[in-house]
């Protein structure tokens, strides 16, 4: 029951501030109006989705917004000119976050550090590839990020795309509901036979995956790039996982929540600039969304769980 | 008492040790370029930056005493609503100085208390309940600040720049909170207590500690501080720039681990921070000396936090 | 003890063979030579008091331990042998377990994708539906669960059910030895009696099942043979017709020696005073009363204690001036700070009374410290050398001083006397007997009978509850026993 409503609240909040966005600005309610709006949101989506990898199971990604951005440097430089070598190092950088997975578990490392350490590697790397802002989007990621599919703006094509196929590797597979095991119970995993060094190299391999995504769509829309294009991406994708229904530990995620999740604190953004309400309260906005789905969360669990739980 | 002998041979064993000597070797190899001129600029610029980040450091050494998964995440935002609203609130009027003083500080107070409530009344882990926090009281500050670019007053300014007897002022001042820090942490009973959480709260809890009073405590000293640091920052920057605090969300974890206090809690210590904090300001001089730019610093910051905690993690064992 | 073979057929080749089993942890003897077989349609109750040994043998058996002396072999359904955790999987032996092993985000059809590797591929979701609902129906036809619902939303009994299911359901390996620990002790009445219908009907299709419970009338329900377990060993195995629930609890128990237990209760009428505390479940103790609570492990006794303890503690005036003190039995969970010294961990609860303007005076930590060194003879050169130097049974005295150092009345022990060796408990009782004498107020949860057995009354908890309240010569470890185990009518 509880796990239903779960998906109600990103849904529910998404809507209203939809509605709300529509009402103070009916032109926006328009295949170019929503592109608008939507548009930086699909990076965000994958950004989210990496960290709620890690979230998975019982871990925290500080090092996702640097990682994304180095994803983003070598895309508008490597990708561009040697597209082989580009290719290369982002299969590098996937391994390397598999290889970080296998480290934190074997030498029970606390990730929480170990992120913070790995987002100034990853940051120097980006400042060492584009010390300043420049590089070029190479054509084909330009074109697939502005194609225009009728009725449907690509971004929320994207999302939807994002959303489900998350959704069918994390929720429906066997090897996702596995992974989703390791962060509910991972004493009972590991007695069952499976190797927890693995899985979770398996986690973060996947989170670096999407970090790899989230940096290339990223370079097609903005075409250039600079060491710190998504360096906010780490707390916007932690805020997007929560209010997304995930939980900071017990392997309770949601694919499709995360992606609603993300949508809606990039939606909050533009909400502002059309309600003609300064900017100023943008970020202000998104940390009291997710302070406020929190509550209405603890609410609700309360009161289907009956008594309140002790300190 | 321990005779002076038995003092030197347990003084290399201390945890922040290694952070003093790298910090040592940086300062000695940034000197050797320069065939040793400007050590005394140097080793000033250092110890003024460096004490921002260990005011912060210390809060934040306090909140991860308490345990894992203790972190403030919301200081640059506190460091940054509590200059801007103390610096509009004195307006560059000298007579405002120490009434500015407590408002900064009282910004911290209610950044911590808020923080508290967020933990305590809605269950949010720490790490989410300062970090949605933040978002607020950065928005507070880009509201409040309207673009303006209020200067601090001329003397709070100089005394934020200046120097006594050699030591620049900032220094001093961080200097004298690591002192009673340091007071705190070791002779106290809250210093014991918080300790006590850190290694087991459970266990601290059946001891009859007040577990919830010891952690509404360390919430708000810890934003206190960031509201001390955002004051002193933007005096002796000449201003509140909005993104003054970027940088001290990494930096005040950091100088926490470089210093050898463990990232599980149960076992801090106040002269790391210091270590740490220089270490952090001078590899990026003695790097930028030789003409390694910021990527390669911000590697090598990196890479000395892992090496540092993969190789605690094999001292402690399993905790 | 040999079992006595059934009469007419052969039995049939066992399953698995127990050998001479020993398993010592440290200076732990937990199991101390155990020889079983267990053979296809055989249903053994596994019975004994705390610290018999039952859950060590369990873990042997289905390989989860190797032990340290001894042999343990499997037969395999095409006869060859095998061994180790791999051959008790191959072997079909599952085991449920009281401490759940199922994952709170997944479904009820999901948990099964972690014990059954070849749930996998295309059709995985249906597969696993379908072997858990089977197994539900078949084992708690009526049962509302749904191989859809999220094991978090279940209610504990329901938890349970499925643990149960998942344990007897259709694998790659079909289960031939299920063991079942307490399998009932979160089920209601007539959903017990389904998986005791169940039981029996396994065992009569040639499977075969370890049940251990404290309910005396189930076990007597499905079990075909009884092995009684005490100190490591089998000390009785006969079949369940060679039992009644009177002589089952006869063979657990042992003579105590008199004399310690009227030695102890000694001048109580001297000592005892007014009631200092009463709690709502029915616990209530008066002033320089040694209060005993008994039963079974994990029925409630701990929770008790810790309610108590934390309904009168926890504010800064309560620091100050503590009512009650904790004695911890599981030092590593309750008690111990790992990092500190001797000296920081004993003054732990004293502290703020050592402290002037909150700034700990360490002229007087040091006088307190040395104090109780000598009188409870903490065995270490220097009280600053870290806690963890210390063995175990010195660590638990270090606990012992930081409680009763304090100035609280009332000191509530949860089984602080487990895996501690005899001299240190002989002294350790010698302390709370001079405390009580000055007063003091001890409410003590322990899991062996004869320290129970020193206690001026003792309450006997069993499901969570009061069972029995024993007072003066009631206080014997038949009454105890009678009181721990639940005594059922049975038909025949």
């Amino acid at each position: 029951m509880n796990g239903k409503f779960r998906i109600l609240l990103p849904v529910i909040s998404l809507g209203v501030l939809l509605a709300a966005v529509f009402y103070l600005q009916p032109r926006a309610m328009s295949y170019f109006g929503l592109n608008l709006l939507f548009n930086l949101a699909v990076p965000i989506a994958l950004a989210t989705i990496a960290q709620m990898m890690i979230i998975m199971v019982n871990d925290i990604d500080l090092s996702v917004g640097t990682f994304v951005s180095f994803v983003a440097c070598v895309t508008a430089t490597f990708l561009n000119d040697s597209p082989l070598i580009g290719v290369l190092i982002l299969g590098a950088s996937i391994l390397a976050y598999a290889g970080l997975g296998a480290l934190i578990h074997l030498r029970q490392l606390p990730a929480i550090v170990v992120t913070l350490g790995m987002s100034f590697v990853w940051g120097g790397l980006a400042v060492l590839i584009l010390p300043s802002p420049g590089g070029a989007a190479p054509g084909w990621i330009r074109t697939l990020m502005t194609v225009k599919p009728p009725l449907v703006p690509m971004a929320i094509v994207a999302s939807v795309l994002i959303a489900a196929l998350t959704h069918l590797l994390i929720m429906r597979s066997a090897t996702g509901t596995l992974l989703r095991g390791v962060g509910g119970n991972t004493k009972a995993v590991a007695r069952s036979g499976w190797e927890i060094a693995k899985l979770k190299a398996g986690a973060y391999g996947l989170a670096g995956f999407f970090g790899v995504l989230s940096g290339v769509c990223l370079v097609g829309l903005t075409t250039s790039a600079d060491a710190n294009i998504a360096l906010r991406y780490t707390l916007l994708s932690i805020a997007g996982v929560i209010l997304g229904g995930g939980e900071f530990t017990g392997g309770r995620v949601s694919p499709v929540g995360a992606v609603l999740g993300a949508l809606t604190l990039a939606l909050a953004g533009s909400f502002l600039s059309f309600m003609r309400l300064s900017p100023d309260w943008q970020i202000g906005a998104q940390g009291a969304i997710l302070i406020l789905v929190l509550a209405v969360r603890l609410i609700f669990s309360r009161k289907t769980s009956g008594q309140g739980g002790a300190a | 008492m321990n005779t002076l002998s038995q003092s030197l041979s347990t003084t290399w064993r201390r945890p922040w040790f290694w952070a003093y000597v790298a910090s040592t070797a940086a300062f000695a190899a940034t000197l050797l370029l320069t065939e040793g001129r400007g050590g005394g600029e140097l080793l000033s610029a250092a110890f003024t930056f460096a004490a921002f980040s260990a005011i912060v450091g210390i809060g934040q050494m306090f909140i991860i005493t308490l345990g894992p998964g203790n972190v403030d995440l919301s200081i640059p935002a506190t460091m940054t609503l509590a200059g801007t609203l103390s610096l509009k609130f004195m307006g560059g009027d000298a007579s405002l100085i120490l009434p500015g003083l407590a408002v900064a500080l009282g910004v911290g107070f209610g950044a911590g208390v808020f923080n508290y409530l967020l933990i305590r009344l809605l269950r949010i882990p720490p790490i989410i309940a300062t970090l949605s926090a933040s978002f607020i009281y950065q928005s507070i500050a880009i509201w409040s600040n309207r673009g303006l670019r209020i200067k601090p007053p001329q003397a709070l300014s100089d005394f934020a720049t200046g120097a006594t007897l050699g030591v620049p002022n900032v220094a001093l001042v961080g200097i004298a909170i690591a002192i009673v820090a340091w007071f705190i942490l070791e002779r106290s009973l809250y210093g014991r207590w918080i300790s006590a959480i850190g290694q087991n709260m459970r266990a601290a809890r059946l001891s009859g500690i007040p577990v919830q009073l010891m952690f509404a405590s360390t919430f708000i000293g810890a934003a206190v501080l960031a509201g001390l640091t955002g004051y002193l920052l933007a005096s002796f920057s000449g201003g509140a720039a909005l993104n003054m605090g970027a940088e001290y969300l990494l930096i005040s974890i950091a100088v926490v681990v470089i210093g050898g206090s463990s990232i599980a809690g149960g076992n801090s210590n106040v002269p790391g921070i210091w270590g740490g904090a220089l270490l952090m300001f001078l590899i990026v001089s003695m790097l930028n000396s030789y003409g390694l730019g910021a990527g390669v610093r911000l590697i090598m910051t990196g890479v000395i936090i892992i090496t540092i905690v993969a190789a605690a993690a094999g001292k402690e064992g399993s905790r | 003890m040999k079992p006595d073979s059934p009469s007419g057929s052969p039995a049939p080749a066992p399953l698995v063979s127990l050998s001479d089993v020993r398993m010592q942890f440290g200076a732990v003897r937990a199991l101390d030579g155990v020889s079983l077989t267990i053979s296809p349609g055989e249903c053994v109750g596994l019975i004994g008091h705390n610290g018999a040994g039952k859950s060590t043998a369990v873990n042997v058996i289905n390989g989860g331990l190797t032990p340290t002396g001894g042999t343990v072999g499997y037969r395999l359904a095409d006869g060859s042998s095998a061994s180790g955790a791999g051959g008790a999987r191959a072997a079909g032996i599952r085991s449920v377990f009281q401490e759940l092993s199922l994952c709170p985000n997944l479904t009820v059809a999901e948990n099964l994708r972690i014990p059954q590797h070849d749930l996998k591929g295309w059709g995985w979701r249906r597969r696993a539906a379908r072997r858990i609902a089977q197994a539900l129906d078949q084992i708690f036809p009526g049962h509302r669960i749904e191989p859809g619902m999220v094991v978090g939303d279940l209610t504990l009994a329901e938890r349970q059910m499925v643990e149960i299911a998942t344990g007897f359901a259709e694998a790659s390996a079909p289960a031939k030895l299920v063991i079942l620990d307490e399998p009932t002790s979160s089920l209601d009445a007539s959903i017990a009696r389904q998986l005791l219908d169940h039981v029996r009907g396994f065992c009569a299709r040639g499977g075969a099942v370890i049940f251990i419970s404290h309910m005396l009338g189930e076990v007597f329900e499905v079990a075909t043979r009884i092995d009684v377990m005490k100190d490591g060993r089998i000390i009785d195995s006969r079949r369940t017709s060679g039992f009644t629930q009177q002589s089952l609890i006869d063979a657990m128990g042992h003579v105590a020696s008199q004399e310690a237990v009227t030695a102890v209760r000694e001048n109580a009428d001297e000592r005892i005073g007014e009631q200092v505390l009463s709690t709502p479940e029915g616990l209530s103790a008066r002033q320089g009363e040694i209060v005993g609570l008994a039963g079974l492990a994990g029925h409630g006794q701990a929770e008790a204690l810790s309610r108590f303890f934390m309904s009168r503690s926890g504010t800064m005036r309560q620091a100050s001036k503590p009512e009650v003190v904790f004695v911890a039995g599981d030092r590593g969970r309750d008690g111990v700070m790992p990092l500190w010294s001797i000296l920081k961990n004993l003054t732990l609860t004293h502290l703020p009374a050592l402290s002037r303007k909150s700034l700990v005076d360490s002229v007087m930590e040091k006088t307190l410290g040395a104090d109780w060194k000598a009188r409870i003879g903490i065995r270490t050169d220097d009280m600053n050398n870290p806690i963890l130097s210390l063995s175990g049974g010195n660590q638990q005295k270090v606990l012992f001083a930081r409680a009763l150092a304090s100035t609280a009345p009332i000191v509530v022990m949860d089984d602080p006397m487990r895996g501690v060796d005899v001299g240190t408990k002989r002294e350790a009782y010698e302390i709370i007997r001079r405390e009580a004498a000055s007063g003091r107020t001890f409410l003590w949860y322990s899991t062996e009978t004869e320290e129970v057995c020193q206690c001026d009354r003792v309450f006997v908890y069993r499901n969570g509850e009061i069972s029995a309240e024993l007072t003066g010569d009631q206080i014997n470890e038949e009454n105890i026993l009678a009181a721990s185990f639940e005594m059922q009518e049975h038909a025949a």
